[in-house]
C-alpha cells in the first residue's frame, strides 16, 4: 500500500519538471500560435551551457542561473526578432520547419562540441536529501523543490499576465495581433519578449533537469514531448491545468517503470493517448 | 500573335497550322532584329525545363541508370528510389493536404517490422509480405487518424511524432522480435528470392524505382482528379476552400491514410533490402522524417518535382560531405531553414521564377 502511494507522490514531484517543459512551450504558443520544435533542444542547450560553466569557474550549478536565464532570455528575444518573426503568418508550415531545423542543428552542434556522452551537472549533496512525510514515505528534496519553483513560476506568470501592463499587452497580441497594432503597440517586439520569456523558463528548466536526471545531445526532443503531453493532458491556454497535466503524465511513467522499466516512457505516452482519445480539449480546458 | 494575322499566309485564307507557324517564326528570327534568334533560343530553355518533359524523362534516365552499374550502383539508386518515395509521399501529406506529419517514421517503421513478423511467424514468403505490411499500415493508419486528427494544426505535428514514439517503445518490448536489439531475416528467406547477391540488388533496385514512379504517378493522378483539385485548393487557403464545400478533414484523413499505406511499403522494401532491423533504425526521426523534411523543403514544398530535385541536392550534398557527419547534418539543417526563409518556394520555385524571366523577356 505505502510502496504504491510512494510511487504515486513520486510520479507526482516528476511533473514538476515537465510543467516547466510545458510552461515555456506553452507560453510562445499562446502568444503567437508558433509552435518550437526545438525547445527541448534549448533545454538541453541552456543544460549544456551550465555544465560549462561548471566545468570552467568550479561553482555550483543552480548558481550558474543567474548567468543561464538572462542569456538564454537574450537568446530567445534575438532568436524571434531575427529568425522567428519571418515565419509567422496563416500557413503553420514555415514556423514548424523553421524550429524543427534548429532542433537538428542545436543537437549536432551540441554532439560535436560535447560528444554523445550521457552528462550530469553535480550537484552536490542536495540531490540526495529526503524528508519524511508520513512514516516510511520519504520524499526527494530536490524535485520537491521544483515542484514547488514550476508552481512558483506559473504563478508568477499568471500575476504578470493578469496583472501587469505588459501582461496584458501580451494577451492583448495573443488575442488579436493586427488589432494590437493599432494600438500602438509593436507586435514584433511582444513576440521577441514572449520568446524571451519562454526562453528563460527553458533556462531555469535545463539546469533544473540537468542535475536531476542524465542528459545528452539527443535527449531534447524526449522534452519537448513531456511538455507537449503536458499541455493537452491539462488543456491548451490552462497553465494551471498543464501543472496537474505534468503530474499525471509523471505518475503514469512512474507507475509503468514500476511494472517494468522498460514501460516508463511507454505509459507516459499511452496515458496521453488514452486522455486524448476520452478527452479531445484536455481535463481543464480553458472556457471558451 | 497579331503580327501573323496580317501576315503573308492570312491572304491565303487558311487558319496558319502548325507547319506555317513554325515557318513564320523562324523567318522572323531570321529576318527580324536581334531580339528574335534569343527568343528561340528562350523557347528552348523553357520547353527544356518545362514539367510536362523535362521531369519525366529526367525520372526515366534516373530509373534506368544503375542497371548498367555495379552492385553499389544498384544499392545507392535503391537508397534513391526509396527516399524519392519518402519524400514524394511527405510532400503529398504536407505539400498539399496541409497535414504537417514528423512522425512519418511510424509506417516506415511498423511496414519494416509487420515485413519481419509475417516472414518470421507466418513464413510467408518475403516478397510476398511487402504489399501485406502495406496494408496492414493502412489499417493501422484509419485509428491513428482518427485519435491524431483531434489535434490541431500544430499540434497534430507532435501528437504524429509521440504515436511514432509509442511504436518504437512497444516493438522494443517484443523479444520475439529482438527487442530493443532487434533481429534479422531468416537466410533461407532471403535466398528464397534469389542466391546471387548481386541479382538481389538489381531486384531491390527495380521494385524501389517502379515504387518511386508509381508514388509520383499516384500523386499526379491524384492532383488531377476531383480529389485533388480540393487537395490543392486546402494548400491555397484551407477556410476559403471549407466555405466552397471542400470536405477538409475527410480529405486529409484520406491522404493520410494513402500516404501512410504507401510509406509502409517503402519501410518494408528498405528493411527486406537491409536484411537487419532495430527499432532504433526502423523509428528513426532523423532518417525517415528529418531528412526527408529537408529534401522536400530544399527541393520545393507543394510542387511535383520538389522531392526529386530536394533528392538531388541531398545525394549530392551527401556524397561531397557525408564524411564531416555532424558538420553536415548542421549545414543540411542551416540550408533547409534559409530555404523555408529566404525561399519558400525551395529550388523548383526558383526555377520557375528563372522560366517565368526567360520567357517575359
Amino acid at each position: 500500500m505505502i510502496s504504491w502511494l510512494d510511487i504515486i507522490v513520486q510520479g507526482i514531484l516528476v511533473g514538476g519538471f515537465y510543467a516547466l517543459f510545458a510552461t515555456g512551450l506553452s507560453l510562445i504558443f499562446g502568444v503567437m500560435r508558433l509552435v518550437n520544435l526545438a525547445h527541448g533542444d534549448f533545454i538541453i542547450l541552456a543544460a549544456f551551457a551550465a555544465l560549462a560553466i561548471v566545468q570552467f569557474t568550479g561553482i555550483h550549478p543552480l548558481l550558474c542561473l543567474a548567468a543561464i536565464i538572462p542569456l538564454m532570455a537574450a537568446f530567445g528575444y534575438i532568436l524571434q526578432r531575427g529568425v522567428l518573426n519571418r515565419t509567422l503568418g496563416k500557413n503553420i508550415l514555415p514556423p514548424l520547419l523553421v524550429t524543427f531545423g534548429l532542433s537538428i542543428v542545436i543537437q549536432n552542434a551540441l554532439l560535436l562540441e560535447f560528444s554523445a556522452d550521457s552528462q550530469k551537472l553535480p550537484m552536490g549533496n542536495l540531490t540526495v536529501a529526503s524528508v519524511q512525510l508520513l512514516p516510511g514515505l520519504n520524499v526527494g528534496l530536490y524535485p520537491l523543490g521544483v515542484l514547488i519553483t514550476a508552481a512558483a513560476v506559473i504563478g508568477a506568470l499568471q500575476i504578470f499576465l493578469y496583472k501587469t501592463p505588459l501582461g496584458a499587452a501580451l494577451r492583448a497580441t495573443s488575442d488579436d495581433s493586427t488589432t494590437i497594432r493599432l494600438m500602438g503597440i509593436d507586435n514584433r517586439h511582444i513576440f521577441g519578449l514572449a520568446t524571451a520569456l519562454s526562453f528563460a523558463v527553458a533556462g531555469l528548466a535545463g539546469v533544473l533537469i540537468g542535475g536531476y536526471t542524465n542528459f545528452s545531445p539527443a535527449s531534447g526532443p524526449s522534452n519537448l514531448l513531456f511538455g507537449f503531453e503536458a499541455i493537452i493532458i491539462g488543456g491548451l491556454g490552462n497553465l494551471w491545468g498543464t501543472l496537474i497535466g505534468g503530474m499525471i503524465l509523471g505518475v503514469a511513467q512512474a507507475i509503468g517503470a514500476e511494472i517494468n522499466p522498460g514501460y516508463q516512457v511507454l505509459a507516459g505516452h499511452i496515458a496521453f493517448l488514452a486522455i486524448l482519445l476520452a478527452a479531445p480539449r484536455g481535463l481543464f480546458p480553458r472556457m471558451a | 500573335m497579331k503580327e501573323e494575322s496580317t501576315s503573308f499566309f492570312k491572304k491565303k485564307g487558311a487558319p496558319p497550322g502548325v507547319a506555317k507557324k513554325l515557318l513564320l517564326r523562324f523567318a522572323r528570327g531570321w529576318t527580324a532584329s536581334g531580339s528574335a534568334p534569343r527568343e528561340a533560343e528562350q523557347k528552348f530553355f523553357a520547353r527544356f525545363f518545362s514539367k510536362k518533359r523535362f521531369f519525366p524523362c529526367f525520372l526515366l534516365l534516373c530509373a534506368l541508370l544503375p542497371l548498367l552499374g555495379d552492385n553499389t550502383d544498384r544499392q545507392l539508386g535503391f537508397e534513391f528510389a526509396a527516399t524519392l518515395t519518402l519524400a514524394t509521399l511527405w510532400n503529398l501529406l504536407a505539400g498539399y493536404a496541409g497535414v504537417v506529419s514528423i512522425g512519418q517514421q511510424a509506417f516506415v517503421g511498423l511496414g519494416a517490422y509487420f515485413l519481419f513478423a509475417l516472414v518470421v511467424f507466418a513464413g510467408v514468403p518475403a516478397l510476398a509480405a511487402v504489399p501485406l505490411a502495406a496494408l496492414a499500415c493502412g489499417v493501422i493508419a484509419v485509428p491513428s487518424a482518427r485519435l491524431l486528427f483531434r489535434l490541431r494544426g500544430p499540434f497534430f505535428a507532435i501528437g504524429s511524432w509521440v504515436l511514432a514514439e509509442v511504436f518504437r517503445l512497444t516493438f522494443a518490448q517484443i523479444s520475439s522480435l529482438g527487442g530493443g536489439s532487434g533481429m534479422s531475416l531468416p537466410i533461407m528467406s532471403i535466398l528464397a528470392i534469389s542466391h546471387s547477391r548481386p541479382e538481389r540488388l538489381l531486384l531491390f533496385y527495380v521494385f524501389s524505382a517502379a515504387l518511386a514512379l508509381a508514388t509520383t504517378a499516384l500523386v499526379f493522378a491524384l492532383l488531377k482528379s476531383r480529389f485533388g483539385l480540393g487537395l490543392t485548393a486546402i494548400r491555397d487557403a484551407e477556410p476559403a476552400a471549407a466555405s466552397l464545400g471542400v470536405d477538409v478533414m475527410w480529405l486529409k484523413r484520406v491522404v493520410y491514410i494513402i500516404v501512410a499505406a504507401v510509406t509502409g511499403l517503402a519501410g518494408a522494401l528498405l528493411f527486406l533490402q537491409n536484411v537487419r532491423i532495430s527499432p532504433d533504425a526502423a523509428f528513426s526521426v532523423n532518417d525517415w522524417t528529418a531528412n526527408i523534411i529537408f529534401i522536400v523543403v530544399i527541393g520545393g514544398i507543394g510542387r511535383l518535382e520538389g522531392p526529386l530535385i530536394g533528392c538531388l541536392v541531398f545525394f549530392g550534398l551527401r556524397a561531397a560531405f557525408a564524411d564531416y557527419g555532424a558538420w553536415y547534418l548542421i549545414g543540411l539543417g542551416l540550408l533547409a531553414i534559409l530555404m523555408m526563409l529566404l525561399a519558400p518556394a525551395g529550388i523548383a520555385g526558383l526555377l520557375d521564377q528563372l522560366r517565368n524571366r526567360l520567357q517575359k523577356r
